[in-house]
């Protein structure tokens, strides 16, 4: 009631070898150690994961929402960066 | 969420599409089946909305951890001990996830457990029954975490992708809870003639209350409208009801216990069952307060939270004298 909240922690979870970390949530910690420990608890409660990165909610910086026809429209007109884009004669295998 | 009863709020109508509030981009997104992402634009109703839902959401889970976790020292046997407090256990985790899913809306979780300890923000009134025996734990996983479910499910595939998302973790944990649950039921069901009559009184006293979780009926339910075209609910209060009363019904049977309403029964017609008048204004006394725990829950949240204060300011000290040192290293 008194203490201001733990500052945020954003979670990664590697649900096992072979795959990358992948974000599941976030939670407040005191510090790295502490938000690692309990997004253990939290997070892999039931062997959802092999390995946990947390980050600080506030050390991310992302692409804005409101931009985000601009900033991703020059993709849009680029179809031929897809293989679909090509015709292939008719019997021309494993291309 | 733990119960539908949204009384904390002020009716408001469906948005209707000649309002100058409406939206046209946020409702073309919600049309389409669309997911509203955290930093997107959206309806200032929209977003109190969900944050007041989420919080009450929130709330329930961890105040929902009182009356069973009173049973944790005192369960029958090792194993049951153990299974006690691994659902405890999560239903802490999904308090968590929900205050963190209601944090991406922009509000904190420090504030929104203050308005619960103020009294401003409610949890479910299912939480202010007791707990006398050790059969009310069976009967709150079977009948209270399953009407909880039928709530949930849903929510999966709500408009709002953090609340989705939290209750698809929920969901998944949510299933041992239930069977858990039973399992107890059908233990003391099929042993002496005490047990079972324990089973029963238990099932006797949570059976109405189960069905007042998913709130009062549809044409008394002020905030269902908008809450549908939001795509926050998908399903009405009666439309859940009686999709858990179809669930539990014929499971009773295999407990082998009675539900306690004469006027149950499955009519072969419309293929649900039927059951009888529930009885709102008992439901309506605990929302206000005068259930039979109200105080005492609210009581025992603020006193643990006082009580860790000192550990949270312990933490942070412990934090920022390290952050110092590593500084000057
Ligand atoms: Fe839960
Ligand atoms: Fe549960």
């Amino acid at each position: 009631m008194t203490t201001r909240d733990w500052p945020l922690w954003e979670v990664f979870v590697r649900a096992r070898r072979g795959l990358s970390h992948s974000h599941v949530g976030s939670l407040h910690a005191p510090d790295a150690e502490m938000a690692v420990r309990n997004a253990r608890d939290v997070f892999t409660r039931r062997e959802e994961g092999v390995s946990i990165w947390v980050v600080p909610a506030a050390a991310i910086s992302a692409s804005s929402p409101d931009e985000k026809d601009a900033f991703f429209d020059p993709a849009a007109d680029k179809v031929y960066r897809h293989p679909t884009f090509y015709s292939v004669p008719a019997g021309v295998e494993h291309l | 969420m733990y119960g539908n009863h949204d009384t904390t709020s002020v009716p408001v109508e469906a948005p209707a599409a000649d309002d100058p509030t409406f939206d046209r981009d946020f409702m073309a997104l919600i049309d389409d089946d669309g997911r509203v992402e955290p930093r997107d634009a959206m309806p200032d109703a929209y977003r109190r909305g969900l944050v007041r839902q989420i919080a009450q959401h929130a709330h329930s889970e961890i105040i929902g951890m009182q009356p069973e976790g009173s049973w944790i020292g005192r369960a029958p046997s090792l194993k049951r001990k153990a299974i006690l407090m691994a659902k405890v256990q999560d239903e802490a985790g999904h308090g968590l996830y929900l205050y963190a899913a209601a944090e991406t809306l922009g509000v904190d979780r420090a504030d929104l457990l203050d308005r619960l300890h103020t009294g401003r923000q409610k949890y479910s009134s299912i939480f202010n029954y007791p707990t006398p025996t050790w059969a009310d734990i069976g009967a709150i996983g079977w009948l209270v975490d399953g009407a909880a479910i039928t709530n949930q499910v849903p929510i999966t595939k709500c408009s709002y992708g953090p609340y989705a998302r939290a209750m698809v973790r929920i969901c998944k944990e949510e299933s041992f809870h239930q069977r858990q649950g039973f399992e107890i039921l059908h233990t003391l069901s099929h042993g002496s003639p005490q047990q079972h009559a324990m089973a029963q009184d238990a099932v006797d006293r949570w059976w109405w209350p189960s069905l007042m979780m998913f709130g009062p009926p549809d044409d008394d339910s002020p905030n269902s409208a908008r809450s549908m075209r939001w795509g926050i609910k998908r399903f009405s209060n009666d439309e859940l009801r009686q999709r858990f009363v179809d669930m539990t019904a014929p499971q009773s049977h295999a407990l082998g216990l009675s539900l306690p309403d004469p006027e149950l029964a499955f009519d072969a017609l419309t293929g649900h069952w039927r059951y009888g008048e529930i009885d709102f204004t008992e439901l309506f006394e605990v929302i206000k307060g005068n259930g039979p725990l109200n105080a005492q829950r609210m009581a025992h949240r603020t006193d643990a939270h006082e009580r860790g204060d000192w550990v949270r300011e312990a933490a942070l000290g412990y934090a920022a004298k390290h952050a110092r040192t590593e500084a000057v290293a």
